[in-house]
């Protein structure tokens, strides 16, 4: 069965906020070999003017990733999760996510159309800081693929 | 090399090209940093299950390693003002030492010399084919 098209248009904030850790930054740059220190060492960091050490470019998706399955696994929304595939990904960021932020992410379904037999969901994530500051903004498409 | 600015990057700028193994042992350590416990990622049976010729790299984990040859070029983690990809194919890892290879060259698109940005427009390749489509970054140069 298709998805809902009435959901275009709606949007869904996420109840906690997703708090960010200097470990985690650094277990995510080692793991995809993003080896600056201001990635790494507090005291790197704060020389280059951050408050605590910055994010790699692409953390965000575990920043958002809770948010955007609360959305994703909505059974009113009938998207067919066991063939999903991400279809495309991408980050603008406002300015750069560091240690100790909590960031909140809010969900809005931009758009949910059908293209040969495929499921396309369009989402942005809009997250912000705890003053409601824009940090990054979050494009992802997610395909479910035709049965 | 120094680090580019707005003054000296000119568009067809050619980025210093980027070559990463991805070997399984990186499929599971980045499955765990980023939380993305899906098994086509580190289970050769599931991966097979669903079609699939062996297990493959997280989109993401590509998207990230892509990101490496401008995070290298500008010198700056926070340069990246702006960072897109689609994924066109997957990058399959065999269960050996020497992984998969991942080979990315990059080529600057688009100067804005007022905004003092650059558009860099990437290639990732694997076994000769393109594995992200539209793969651009907007950076900020000093």
């Amino acid at each position: 069965m298709a998805m809902d098209a009435g959901f275009i248009g709606r949007s869904f904030p996420h109840a906690d906020p997703y708090v960010v850790g200097a470990a985690k930054i650094r277990e995510f740059a080692e793991s995809i070999g993003e080896l600056d220190p201001r990635y790494l060492d507090p005291a790197v960091a704060r020389d280059a003017g951050h408050v605590d050490v910055v994010a790699p470019p692409t953390f965000a998706i575990l920043v958002i990733a809770r948010a955007q399955e609360a959305v994703m696994f909505l059974p009113e929304l009938r998207l067919d999760f066991s063939r999903v595939v991400h279809g495309d990904q991408r980050f603008v960021h406002h300015r750069p996510i560091v240690a100790g932020d909590a960031l909140t992410s809010v969900v809005h379904i931009d758009n949910i159309r059908a293209a040969a037999g495929n499921d396309i969901l369009s989402l942005r994530v809009e997250v912000t800081d705890p003053a409601g500051a824009p940090v990054c903004t979050a494009y992802s498409t997610l395909v479910s693929r035709a049965a | 090399m120094s680090a580019p600015n707005a003054a000296r990057v000119s568009v067809g700028d050619v980025l210093p090209p980027l070559t990463v193994a991805v070997t399984r042992g990186q499929l599971v350590r980045y499955a765990g940093a980023s939380l993305d416990f899906n098994p086509i990622h580190w289970n050769q049976r599931i991966a097979h299950s669903v079609g699939l010729p062996d297990v493959i790299a997280h989109g993401m984990l590509t998207m990230a390693l892509a990101a490496r040859i401008v995070t290298s070029w500008t010198g700056d983690p926070t340069s990246i003002l702006e960072y897109g990809v689609r994924f066109t194919r997957p990058v399959v890892v065999p269960d050996d030492d020497a992984g998969a290879t991942l080979e990315v060259s990059a080529v600057v698109g688009e100067v804005d010399a007022e905004a003092g940005t650059a558009r860099v427009d990437i290639t990732a390749m694997f076994g000769g084919q393109t594995v992200l489509g539209k793969a651009r970054a907007v950076v900020r140069l000093p």
